[in-house]
C-alpha cells in the first residue's frame, strides 16, 4: 500500500524500471492464461489424435467385449441417456422448486439461512460421498428389502440427482434474483397471487438462467463416475436396461474408466474414442445452453 | 430477496388473504417447502449413513488407532486400520495439485480481471468453462496415457503409477475453478481503490500487486481453499493416476493411495456388505466428509466476510 501511495515524481526517479517491470508482469500474467489454453488444446488434440481412427458406426452400435477391437459403447451410451433423463426428471422440479421457495416464499429468517448455508455446503461435498449415501439410502433401501433398488438405473439416477441439485438450485436462485423487483410489485399490484406471480412473470423471465443451470447440472451428471462406482454399478454390461427399477446399467464415464484401467493399448484407444463421444455430447449440450440463453434472452427486455 | 424488500407485500398480510381465495396457493407453498426440505434431508442422510455404518466399525477399531495408525492394510490377514497413509496420500496429491494450479490460476485471474480487454475476456472465459466441464474420468485417462510416460522419461526412477501424475492432472482440473473464483473476487474490489492509486501516480504493477491483490487477498485465499477441498474429494482421475499402494511418504514419484481411491477400490471388489473390511469405506468416507466440510465452511466464512466489507 505505502509503495503505491508515494508521489509519482519521487518514485519514477528512484525506480527507472517501473514501466518495464509493469510490462513484464503483464506478460507473465498473460503467459499464465496462455498456458491454461495451451493445456486445453493439447489435451483435446491428444485425445482426438489417439481415438479418432477407432470411432466408427460399429463402435457406437456394439456392446463391450473381451476383444478390444470388437468393443463398443452401445450399452454405456444408452445407460447414460437413461441416467440423464431420469436425473432431469427428478432434479429439475425439486431444484427449481427449492430456488423459488428460497427466493420468493421463505421469510428471511433462520430457517431460510439454514437451508441456504446447507446448500452451499452440499455443493462442496465430494461426489463419492454422495455415492456412499446412495449406497445406504437407495441401493440398500436403509436396510428394508422392499425399498432397496439394488444397482438399478433408478438408484443411479437418484444418487446423481442429489449430486447435481445444489448446482440447479444456486443457478436458478441467481436467475430469479436478477428479475427486477418492479416486475413483482406490478404483478402484486394487479392482484396476482404469489404463485401466479411466480409462474406467469418470474419463471418465464428467469428461464434463460434456469435453463443454463439445468444444462450445466446435466453435463455434470453425464460425466460423473465416482458416485456410480460407489453404488456398485457394473462396468461390463452386454444388454440394454429394460426395467429401470431392476436392471444393471452401464454408463459412459464408467466404460471409459474400466477401459483406461486395462493394460492393452487397443483398450486405451477404445477409451479415447469413448471420450470423444462423451465430449461431443457435452459440447453439444453447452452449445444448446448458449443458444437457449440467446433465444429466450431476446424475447424479454425490461 | 423479495421477502426482504419493503415494497413487496409481507408474507402475512396480502399473500395470506389471497391464499384464502385460492386454496391451491397453500398447497403449492407446501410443495415448494418439501422441495427445499430435500436438501436438509440429504445432509441428514449423509451424516446418518456415515455414522450408523461407522459406529460398529469404531466399536472394533479404536478411534485413536484409526486416526494415528501408520499402516493401512485392511484387506490383509493381520488387519491394520491406521488411516494416516491414506490421509498422507490425499494431502500429497492435493498439495501438489495446489502447487501446480495456484501460480498459474492466480496469474490468469489477474490477467483476466486487470489487464485483458473485455473482448479477450469474453473469448477466454468460455474456453476455461470447457476446461472446467471436462469430466474427471477423462483426466484419469490423460494421466495414464499421456502424463505418466512424460513423467517417467523425466524421472526414470518414477513408478508407472505415481503421485506426481495425480498432482499434475488434478492441478489442471482445479485450475479453471481457481481462475474463475479469484477473478470474481478481484473484480469485486471497488474501482475507487484502483483509481485512488492511479491518481497518486502509481504504475499498473503497483496498483495490481500493491492495492488490488492485497484488498482481495482473503477472497483469493478462500478460492484456494475451495479448490483444495475439490482436489481432496477428487476421485476418478486420482484412482487411475496414483495407483493403489497406501504409503506414508512424501515422495511424489512412488505409487500412493488416496482416501477416495481406496473407497473406489473397495466398491469395485466383492467384500460382503456389513463385514468389518467393508465398513472401512464408511469410516474413510466420514473422514473425507469432515475434512472437506471444514475447508468449505472456513472458505465460505472468509468469502462472506469479504462480501460484507465491499457491499
Amino acid at each position: 500500500m505505502s509503495d503505491a501511495l508515494r508521489p509519482s515524481s519521487a518514485r519514477s526517479s528512484k525506480r527507472p524500471y517501473a514501466k518495464l517491470s509493469s510490462r513484464l508482469f503483464t506478460l507473465c500474467c498473460a503467459a499464465c492464461t496462455l498456458m491454461c489454453l495451451v493445456t486445453l488444446a493439447l489435451l483435446l488434440w491428444n485425445i482426438f489424435a489417439f481415438g479418432w481412427k477407432r470411432l466408427d458406426w460399429q463402435f457406437l452400435t456394439s456392446f463391450p467385449s473381451r476383444f478390444p477391437e470388437k468393443s463398443g459403447v452401445l450399452s454405456a451410451l444408452v445407460g447414460s441417456l437413461y441416467l440423464i433423463g431420469l436425473t432431469a426428471l427428478f432434479a429439475i422440479p425439486i431444484g427449481v422448486g427449492t430456488a423459488v421457495y428460497l427466493e420468493e416464499y421463505a421469510p428471511p429468517n433462520r430457517w431460510r439461512s439454514l437451508i441456504q448455508t446447507n446448500i452451499a455446503n452440499l455443493a462442496g461435498v465430494p461426489s463419492i460421498v454422495y455415492g456412499i449415501l446412495g449406497l445406504g439410502l437407495f441401493v440398500r433401501g436403509l436396510g428394508f428389502q422392499s425399498l432397496a433398488l439394488n444397482r438399478s438405473v433408478m438408484a443411479g439416477a437418484l444418487t446423481l440427482t442429489l449430486v447435481v441439485l445444489p448446482i440447479i438450485i444456486l443457478t436458478a436462485q441467481e436467475a430469479l434474483r436478477a428479475v427486477p423487483s418492479t416486475i413483482r410489485q406490478a404483478s402484486y399490484a394487479l392482484g396476482a397471487t404469489r404463485w401466479q406471480t411466480v409462474r406467469r412473470q418470474l419463471l418465464p423471465a428467469a428461464m434463460p438462467g434456469v435453463l443454463t443451470g439445468v444444462i450445466l447440472a446435466l453435463s455434470r451428471a453425464l460425466g460423473e463416475a465416482a458416485p456410480l462406482v460407489a453404488i456398485g454399478a457394473a462396468t461390463y454390461v452386454r444388454f440394454l436396461p429394460t426395467n429401470v427399477l431392476r436392471d444393471d446399467f452401464a454408463a459412459m464415464p464408467l466404460q471409459i474408466y474400466s477401459w483406461t484401467g486395462r493394460e492393452q493399448l487397443e483398450f486405451h484407444k477404445a477409451a479415447a474414442a469413448a471420450i470423444i463421444v462423451l465430449l461431443t455430447v457435452l459440447i453439444f449440450m453447452n452449445a444448446l445452453a448458449v443458444y437457449l440463453r440467446y433465444r429466450f434472452g431476446q424475447r424479454i427486455r425490461w | 430477496m423479495a421477502a426482504a424488500s419493503p415494497l413487496v407485500p409481507a408474507y402475512t398480510d396480502v399473500a395470506s388473504s389471497v391464499a384464502k381465495r385460492r386454496w391451491g396457493e397453500g398447497l403449492i407453498h407446501a410443495l415448494l417447502l418439501t422441495c427445499a426440505a430435500v436438501s436438509i434431508v440429504t445432509t441428514v442422510g449423509i451424516v446418518l449413513v456415515l455414522l450408523t455404518q461407522s459406529i460398529p466399525f469404531f466399536k472394533e477399531v479404536s478411534l485413536v488407532d484409526f486416526l494415528t495408525g501408520t499402516t493401512w492394510a485392511p484387506l490383509f490377514e493381520s488387519h491394520s486400520f491406521g488411516i494416516m497413509p491414506l490421509v498422507c496420500g490425499t494431502a500429497l496429491v492435493a498439495g501438489g495439485a495446489a502447487l501446480v494450479a495456484i501460480p498459474l490460476g492466480l496469474g490468469a485471474a489477474i490477467f483476466l480481471s486487470e489487464f485483458a480487454s473485455p473482448l479477450v475476456r469474453d473469448m477466454i472465459k468460455p474456453l476455461l468453462e470447457i476446461l472446467a466441464g471436462i469430466p474427471s474420468v477423462v483426466y484419469g485417462y490423460v494421466a495414464v496415457v499421456f502424463v505418466s510416460p512424460i513423467v517417467r522419461s523425466v524421472f526414470p526412477s518414477a513408478e508407472l503409477f505415481n503421485a506426481l501424475n495425480g498432482c499434475i492432472v488434478v492441478g489442471i482440473m482445479i485450475l479453471p475453478m481457481i481462475v474463475s473464483l479469484s477473478e470474481d473476487v478481484l473484480r469485486s474490489v471497488p474501482r475507487s481503490l484502483r483509481e485512488g492509486a492511479f491518481a497518486l501516480g502509481a504504475h499498473k504493477l503497483d496498483v495490481t500487486v500493491g492495492v488490488v491483490v492485497p484488498a482481495a487477498l482473503s477472497g483469493i485465499v478462500a478460492s484456494f481453499l475451495l479448490a483444495i477441498a475439490r482436489a481432496i474429494g477428487e476421485t476418478m482421475a486420482v484412482s487411475l493416476a496414483v495407483g493403489s499402494t497406501p504409503r506414508l511418504t512424501l515422495n511424489p514419484l512412488v505409487s500412493v493411495q488416496t482416501m477416495t481411491a481406496y473407497i473406489v477400490e473397495v466398491s469395485q471388489g466383492d467384500l460382503p456388505a456389513g463385514s468389518l473390511e467393508h465398513r472401512t469405506i464408511f469410516a474413510v468416507g466420514l473422514t473425507l466428509f469432515v475434512m472437506t466440510l471444514l475447508l468449505n465452511v472456513f472458505a465460505q466464512w472468509i468469502l462472506s466476510r469479504m462480501r460484507e466489507k465491499y457491499e
